[in-house]
Formats: structure tokens, C-alpha cells, sequence
């Protein structure tokens, strides 16, 4: 049981695990997939350029959005966009890496690589969020972080140390949706939340399956058997914990129809955030922390129980206010 | 055989030549000088332990967590399984992953201590090196000390996938606690520092020191110059490169090393050791 559900309550049922509403029709077990794509047929899909980008989303899903420009300090990438826009009437405000539908729109859009501006240009979005506590929806879709020398001479990782953190501290909630790529650092900059959700088609990786053939098999044409063994693929994820559920797609693809997968996405949408909403800021803290807590595999022979977890200060605080 | 082997002037196993000078090192010498060249101070790179010793008050390092070790959370096979090469790293290393954690003080400031090591797997960041980071982080909170984490690494491990990605929300996660908690963190980065770990916890530091051309960059050499289809000017991504560019605080020599840290924890100690503004 999850610390969310402990807090929202619900229990694990057949069809969800939970804190993830059946009514929002999520998928939470891979077998509840017709089908299992292939992670190399996942691969293709995710990068294909008819997929439901940032734009066709927000479009879609949510009421009156107003783009929000600019890091405040050095220009406004558009390869990351936000701004705020209403979710059945509640203002929320949204952060999502953009890539084009055309050649000439990716040359414009950087294929969708960030540069460190764009990371801070979502800081600073986020921090808006924060402050009036609105809560944070972002989209994932991005190759990785533009890796080249702008982006070394601008301080790329620092950007996405920082986005990170920020993340993992923002008191409000945060709904992340995998769209097509998650490309490794420049894919977790938008990807701390509450809850993490992906497209059914959706990767999330640490590098890029041609990357890391190259380097464990020192060929990029094995790119497939690479796909294969790094376990990218939505119900690998799933199964990996990595994402909460995954967002059915229709029949086809999510390229055959953006309405419905726009309307897929708006009902997972509505549904977790009526339940986060619902989670003291406190409670929802520890339960973020908690959730990427417990990420990793690990033995640790002959090592005596580990230490209680330090009391978080919020406890403390309620004690000294009671006692 | 009608051609003999060359004598070897210099067997490895006692002469090192520098990379940077040609100098010729005796091996004794050299580990003697910190592994610091004698003629152009070119830093070799240092093993964990070594740096331990180097870096805190003698005796003073107690180690935790020594007994963690990877699993296999994908089943990931290249040539070889994972748990293999896992073992394979062990048994030449003698360390059970990439990362020492422990106690130390450094300067009599209480601290936490991370060390990575380049030598294991590349310094690479899986599920051990996140667990013990962020244990160290959790106890340096609970201790009310100082966290000094030392960067060494490639970057994420790839052999753990999307949960090597996880470590660094992980660990930053809990390095925002400490921030919180007002207590000081010390980043110390040596050559090289890349990819996952540069982008999470070795970017973050109160303050941030690094050593003497260290390379410190976000993404590989080929993939970088793959990108513009050109050769980087050279010292690009060298420590003394992002001090220019303003991403790091200072290049400290090896031998001031301790000293250095050791003055920034005490400046800092006032504000950790006062519980008033603690939650």
C-alpha cells in the first residue's frame, strides 16, 4: 500500500491500485493491456512525429490557457512551454516539453532539448504554483537535455539538479503525464510528482537506446536488444513502479486520434487531482518523499535493522503544539 | 624470435609518466605527493580511501552501510549479466560498490562523509550509491552534521535504468530536507564528474569546490562535439572552465583540501548547531 493511499484512504481493488480512481480508466497492472507492444515498437511510437505533442494537449484538455514566457534572465526557450489555464473551471498550472509536428517546427522547438533557460523558465513556473498554490500538472516529452556546448557554457546539469530539487520541495500538487519520450535528467526536471503518469506508448529511460548500445555494445545498430534490456516501455515502468498507471491509448496509436487520448488524459487529470487536493501539504510532502524513497534494489547481508526513519518535523510540531 | 621485446625501462608497476608533463613518476613518490605530479601538479585521480584518509581528522572515519550491495532490478544482460559484472568489479576493487559513506570529523566539525570511487564501474550511480547518499543525508539531519559528499562518476548506471534515473530524485529529495534544516552541505567534485551525478547532488552544494582540471560536464566528449559537428576548444568542461562560467566556487589544490572544507564548516557550524532555528 502506498503512502497516498494510506492518506487518501483507499484501498487496493482489482482494478487500481488505489489512490489511481478506476472511474479515470487507468491502466495499473499490464495485464490489464490487450495488447503488450514490443519496447522497440514503444520506442518507435513515442518518437513518432504525429504523437500528441504539448500543444495538442493543452489545447485539448483544459479551458482559456495563457503561455507564460521567459526565464526572467536570459531568454524563453521553446522547447519547454507553460502557463496557466483551467481544469473544469480550477486554475492549474502547466509545464510541458515541447517538439514539433513538422521538421521546420522541431528545428524551432530544438527537437524539444531544453536548454538550461528552459529548465529555469519551469522553475520559475513552479515556484509560481507554489506560491498560489495552484497545482502543478507537467508533460514529458523530450530525446534529453540540448547536450551541447550552450548548454555546458549555461550550466545544463545545474538546471536540472535545480528543477529537481525544486520539485521534491514544491508544496503543492504535482500531476506528471509521460507524453512520448522521457529522455533521462532532462525528462525528471519536469518528472518529481505526486503522481506519475504515462501514455501507454510512453518511454522513460536513463539514456537513449541507441546510447547505451553504443556504449555497452559498442554498435547503435543494436539500439532494439538495448530498448529490450533497459525495460522502457510503459508496462515495464509499471511494473518497475517507476509510473503509478499508464493513460490508455486508442486503437492504433495515440497519433490515429488526439481527441480521445486528449480526453483520456483530461479524465486521469480530474480524478487525481480531486484526490491530492483532498491530502493535507504536509502529509502530501512526506508522501512524495516517501514515493521516490523507495526506489532501488538492494541486499545488505548481515546488517542490523536499519534506524527508524527520523521523525519527520511536522510531527514534531503537532507534538509540541499538543503536549 | 627475430624481434626481441624492448626492454622495459620502465616497468608500470613502479614508474607512472604524467600525462600532462611526460615526467616520469616514481610510484612511491608519487602516492607520497597525494598523487600530484612533483613537476606540473597535474592531479592523478585518487581511490576513496586514499581521499578518506586525506580529507578528515586522522582516525576519526568510522564507515556505514559497508555491507550494501546492488541488486538486479531489471534482469539486464549485455554480454554479460549484470550481477556478474557487479562481482566482477567487487573482486578487483575490494569495495562492494562505487560509493564509502561514514562518519568523520574534519577539522573537529562533525560531518557525514561520501566518497565515490572512479575505479568501480566507473563511478557509475545505481541504487547503492542513491541508498547510501541519501542515508547519509538522513543521518547528518537526524545528527544535526555536516554533509561533504566527494563526486567521481560517469553518471547514472545503466544497468539500472529508469532506477539509477529515480536516485537522483531520491537523493535530492533528501538534500532538500537538510537544506531546510539549515545544514551545511560541502561538494567536492574530482575528475571527472559527469552526466546524472553533475546533475543532481554535485551541482548543489552550499559551496562547491573542485580540483585542478577536473573534467566537469553534463554530456560526453562524442556526444557533445556529435552535436556541432566540431572539436571543443580545449579545457572545455575543466573545472577551471566552470569557474569562469560561474557554476563552481573555487579549484582547491589537493593538499589544501582538508583545511578548505574544514574552514567552511566551521563558518557554517553557528547556524547547524543552533537549535532555535531548526523544526
Amino acid at each position: 500500500m502506498s503512502v497516498l493511499e494510506r492518506l487518501t484512504g483507499t484501498k487496493r481493488t482489482v482494478e487500481g491500485n488505489g489512490h489511481l480512481p478506476v472511474d479515470a480508466n487507468l491502466i495499473t497492472e499490464p495485464a490489464q493491456l490487450a495488447t503488450r507492444a514490443s519496447p522497440w515498437e514503444a520506442v518507435q511510437a513515442a518518437r513518432n512525429i504525429q504523437r500528441p505533442h504539448t500543444f495538442d494537449v493543452i489545447g485539448r484538455v483544459f479551458d482559456r490557457f495563457h503561455e507564460l514566457h521567459g526565464d526572467r534572465g536570459f531568454r524563453d526557450d521553446p522547447a519547454i512551454v507553460g502557463g496557466i489555464a483551467d481544469l473544469d473551471g480550477r486554475p492549474v498550472v502547466i509545464v510541458g516539453e515541447q517538439k514539433g509536428a513538422s521538421t521546420e517546427e522541431n528545428i524551432a522547438r530544438n527537437f524539444g532539448m531544453p536548454h538550461p533557460e528552459g529548465y529555469r523558465k519551469a522553475m520559475r513556473l513552479y515556484r509560481l504554483a507554489e506560491k498560489f498554490h495552484l497545482p502543478l500538472i507537467t508533460f514529458v516529452d523530450t530525446p534529453g537535455a540540448y547536450p551541447g556546448p550552450e548548454g555546458e557554457e549555461r550550466g545544463q546539469a545545474e538546471a536540472i539538479a535545480q528543477s529537481i530539487l525544486l520539485m521534491a520541495r514544491l508544496q503543492t500538487p504535482i500531476v506528471v503525464v509521460i507524453l512520448g519520450e522521457g529522455g533521462s535528467g532532462g525528462a525528471l526536471a519536469l518528472g518529481v510528482g505526486d503522481v506519475v503518469l504515462a501514455l501507454e506508448n510512453a518511454i522513460y529511460s536513463v539514456i537513449s537506446p541507441e546510447g547505451c548500445a553504443a556504449i555497452l555494445w559498442r554498435s547503435p545498430a543494436e539500439a532494439e536488444r538495448a530498448a529490450k534490456a533497459m525495460r522502457l516501455s510503459g508496462p515495464d515502468l509499471l511494473e518497475l513502479g517507476v509510473v503509478d498507471a499508464l493513460i490508455p491509448e486508442p486503437p492504433g496509436g495515440a497519433h490515429t486520434d488526439h481527441a480521445a487520448t486528449a480526453a483520456a488524459i483530461r479524465t486521469a487529470l480530474a480524478a487525481q487531482l480531486a484526490k491530492l487536493e483532498r491530502v493535507p501539504a504536509a502529509d502530501l510532502m512526506s508522501a512524495r518523499y516517501e514515493r521516490f524513497r523507495a526506489f532501488g534494489a538492494l541486499a545488505e547481508p548481515g546488517a542490523p535493522a536499519p534506524p527508524p526513519p527520523p521523525e519527520p518535523w511536522w510531527r514534531r510540531l503537532v507534538k509540541r503544539a499538543t503536549s | 624470435m627475430p624481434f626481441g621485446r624492448k626492454p622495459n625501462e620502465f616497468p608500470s608497476h613502479l614508474w607512472t609518466q604524467c600525462p600532462n608533463c611526460n615526467e616520469m613518476l616514481f610510484n612511491k613518490q608519487l602516492a607520497r605527493n597525494l598523487n600530484v605530479c612533483m613537476k606540473c601538479e597535474h592531479h592523478f585521480r585518487l581511490g576513496a580511501r586514499e581521499r578518506i584518509e586525506l580529507i578528515v581528522d586522522k582516525g576519526s572515519f568510522h564507515e556505514h552501510d559497508a555491507s550494501l550491495t546492488s541488486g538486479d532490478p531489471l534482469g539486464f544482460v549485455d554480454s554479460k549479466p549484470y550481477p556478474e559484472r557487479i562481482a566482477a568489479a567487487q573482486t578487483k576493487s575490494g569495495e562492494k560498490d562505487a560509493i564509502i559513506t561514514g562518519e568523520a570529523t574534519i577539522g573537529e566539525n562533525p560531518v557525514i562523509l561520501a566518497v565515490m570511487d572512479f575505479e568501480f564501474m566507473g563511478g557509475s550511480m545505481g541504487a547503492v550509491v542513491g541508498e547510501k547518499i541519501t542515508r547519509a543525508a538522513e543521518r547528518a539531519l537526524a545528527e544535526r552534521r555536516a554533509l561533504v559528499i566527494v563526486s567521481a562518476s560517469g553518471g547514472a548506471r545503466m544497468q539500472e535504468g529508469t532506477i539509477a534515473l529515480m536516485q537522483m530524485a531520491k537523493i535530492l529529495g533528501a538534500l532538500a530536507r537538510l537544506d531546510q534544516a539549515r545544514l551545511p552541505y560541502v561538494s567536492v567534485l574530482t575528475d571527472p564528474t559527469t552526466g546524472g551525478v553533475l546533475a543532481s547532488y554535485a551541482s548543489l552544494g552550499d559551496v562547491i569546490v573542485a580540483e585542478p582540471g577536473a573534467l566537469i560536464r553534463f554530456s560526453g566528449e562524442r556526444v557533445t562535439s556529435g552535436t556541432v559537428g566540431e572539436k571543443l576548444p580545449t579545457g572545455f568542461g575543466k573545472a577551471e572552465f566552470l569557474l569562469e562560467r560561474g557554476f563552481i566556487d573555487q579549484i582547491v589544490p589537493r593538499p589544501q583540501l582538508r583545511e578548505r572544507i574544514a574552514f567552511f564548516l566551521t563558518a557554517f557550524r553557528a547556524a547547524s548547531q543552533d537549535l532555535r532555528w531548526s523544526l
